[in-house]
């Protein structure tokens, strides 16, 4: 049982701790969140003087890392290491992905994923939430539900794949589909818990306040669990991109997904890297808005 | 029982005249829990309080005191109308209490504030409920805060308040529709020690100035001692009435800036409690028989 005193205590422990976060955090280990957990704890255990200086030894630590990979990523094709035709080198990496960016390619492929991982995830959080709001303010619906919820949100979206075809053809009603299925779980899941575990001291107060069972709800509950059902909203951002990509390689005519695939059959080795590039970086662009919005929402959570 | 006369007696100043019903009637109250069996064990009763009477008068401050786990929150969430008593009734003015009221004003001991809201929308919460206009809402607020000495405070959320503050936001909040009735919980349990003082001062202050019906539950002796009127000691599981006594010190003006915590007279009270709280199971006040 959570109290306020823990709630406040450890602003970043909730999500952690949510039962829903491991099934997600096998398929998602590209997005996930270490690194900028790991520059927050730097920030909070850092004391002491010059701001400035203290931030740039936060950039110089969490660049290291990335610095000797792209070094390794230049060094070892061109030192024989690595067969450049497999591995370019990232500057010829680069000088593509300029190259895709300049004429409009990697726009296009960009465009064409996330609008079906906007639309299925929009379409997965208007429904899950409402849903799982529901089914957790009623116990009897959760006991019923709740194990049947579990055992689909542990069938990986991507084993469906080939139902999802075989029932909805090959076009964009499968892709957008499967990425309702992914997104709609993590939600669903984590509006249930986030509505049920809401600390039943708060719950007692207001209704010794005269709160009747709407006012509770709109006032105490639905507010109470916000933090917990972003999780889940975060963590099935990260899947819409993840299973629509695999979606995309399977079968497709555009998007990120297929135009990696399609550059690797077709030896086009520097694009091919090109298009994974594109992909870390949409999945951090993604995250970090995510993360943005989530600090907004529970403002009151950090002191 | 012994009680109803003691109760008359504590309180002839206060009390109106003995055919009145009291503020607040415990009458025989008994709460069971069923506390579910594991696999091998089948569910069992627990009684929490058993057979509790009680009177007390409109204005009165009285304090309740017993070890730990002998029903004390049991009891303030049956007279806050959050449960129901297996048997037996309490009544507030003469009417039965059946649900929450807001005739009744309650103070948790961890505080329950929403952490979302800011001290004066966490004081309005109630009244929102209630359809109270905005404009309205935000000068009972900013009043009962005032009253808590909590004024410049209004939109400090409660992660940014101390636990004294916080516990003022609670008690500002529990008198928004000036209830006759405030029910305190530990309330000052979780304070360091020198809030805690602080805040029993205010306390003192705030019934003296508002003529509130406090009942003041603690498991601290001297706590008990210095806030009531009277002090009703509990035994333990299952909670029942061990004895009450009066307490008869010197206050507001005649204290004039004495320690009344050394005062031989505080001391002796002190002393009575802790002898009624430690006496043996099966002392003649207690009533045998059911266990
Ligand atoms: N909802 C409940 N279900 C089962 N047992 C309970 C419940 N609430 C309280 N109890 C039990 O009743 C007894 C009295 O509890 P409580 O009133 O919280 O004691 P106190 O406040 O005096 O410490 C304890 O033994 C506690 O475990
Ligand atoms: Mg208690």
């Amino acid at each position: 049982m959570t109290t306020t005193i823990s709630r406040d205590a450890g602003p970043t422990a909730g999500p952690r701790t949510d039962p829903a976060t491991d099934a997600i955090g096998v398929d998602a280990p590209a997005f996930a969140d270490p690194p900028t957990l790991g520059r927050r704890n730097v920030l909070a255990v850092r004391g002491g003087s010059g701001r400035a200086r203290r931030t740039g030894l936060v950039v110089l630590r969490s660049s290291l890392a990335f610095v000797a990979f792209f070094a390794l990523w230049e060094l070892a094709p061109r030192l024989g290491w690595v067969d450049p035709v497999f591995l370019p080198p990232l500057s010829t990496v680069l000088a593509t992905f300029g190259g895709l960016v300049a004429d409009g390619t990697l726009a296009e492929q960009v465009g064409t994923s996330l609008v079906r991982a906007v639309s299925g995830f929009a379409i997965a959080v208007s429904f899950a939430i409402p849903a799982g709001v529901l089914i957790g303010w009623n116990d009897r619906a959760a006991q019923y539900l709740s194990p049947f919820l579990e055992v689909l949100r542990n069938t990986a979206a991507l084993a469906l794949l080939p139902v999802f075809i075989l029932v909805l053809g090959i076009g964009e009603t499968s892709k957008i589909a499967i990425v309702v299925y992914a997104c709609s779980f993590p939600i669903l899941l984590s509006t249930i818990t986030g509505v049920r575990t809401v600390d039943p001291l708060l719950v007692r107060s207001a209704r010794s306040l005269g709160l009747g069972r709407v006012a509770l709800f709109t006032k105490v509950v639905l507010p109470a669990a916000v933090p917990t059902v972003f999780t889940g909203v975060r963590m099935a951002a990260t899947a819409s991109i993840l299973v629509l990509i695999a979606a995309e390689m399977v079968g497709a005519k555009a998007g990120l997904g297929f135009y990696i695939t399609y550059t690797q059959f077709n030896f086009q080795i520097p694009e091919m890297y090109a298009g994974i590039l594109t992909i870390a970086l949409v999945g951090v662009a993604v995250n970090t808005l995510l993360v943005t919005v989530e600090r907004r929402l529970s403002r009151w959570r950090t002191a | 029982m012994t009680l109803t006369a003691a109760a008359a007696s504590a309180t002839d100043v206060l009390a109106p005249d003995a055919g009145a019903p009291a503020r607040l009637r415990f009458e025989h109250v008994r709460k069971e829990f069923t506390v579910r069996g594991d696999r091998r064990r089948a569910p069992s009763t627990l009684v929490a309080v058993d057979d509790l009477s009680l009177d007390v008068a409109a204005g009165e401050l009285v304090t309740v005191v017993g070890p730990s786990g002998c029903g004390k929150s049991t009891l303030l969430d049956l007279v806050a109308g959050l449960s129901t008593p297996t048997s037996g009734r309490i009544l507030v003015d003469g009417r039965e209490v059946t649900g929450p009221g807001l005739d009744r004003g309650i103070v948790f001991q961890q505080y329950a504030l929403l952490p979302w809201r800011s001290a004066q929308r966490n004081v309005e919460l109630g009244l929102e409920a209630r359809g109270l206009p905005a404009p309205e809402r935000r000068r009972v607020a900013r009043e009962k805060l005032e009253l808590v000495g909590l004024a410049g405070f209004e939109d400090r959320y409660p992660h940014e308040l101390s636990g004294g503050m916080k516990q003022r936001v609670a008690i500002a909040r529990a008198l928004a529709f000036d209830p006759e009735v405030l029910l305190m919980d530990e309330p000052f349990a979780a304070l360091d020690a020198q809030t805690r003082e602080q805040l029993q001062d205010e306390l003192l202050r705030i019934w003296r100035a508002t003529g509130k019906t406090i009942v003041f539950i603690t498991h601290g002796i001297e706590e008990a001692v210095y806030l009531g009127q009277r002090v009703v000691v509990l035994s333990g599981r299952p909670g029942r009435v061990r004895t009450v006594i009066d307490v008869d010190l010197p206050r507001g003006d005649e204290l004039a800036g004495t320690d009344l915590r050394t005062d031989p007279r505080f001391v002796a009270h002190r002393h009575t409690v802790w002898e009624a709280l430690h006496a043996p199971a099966g002392t003649p006040e207690r009533t045998g028989g059911a266990a």
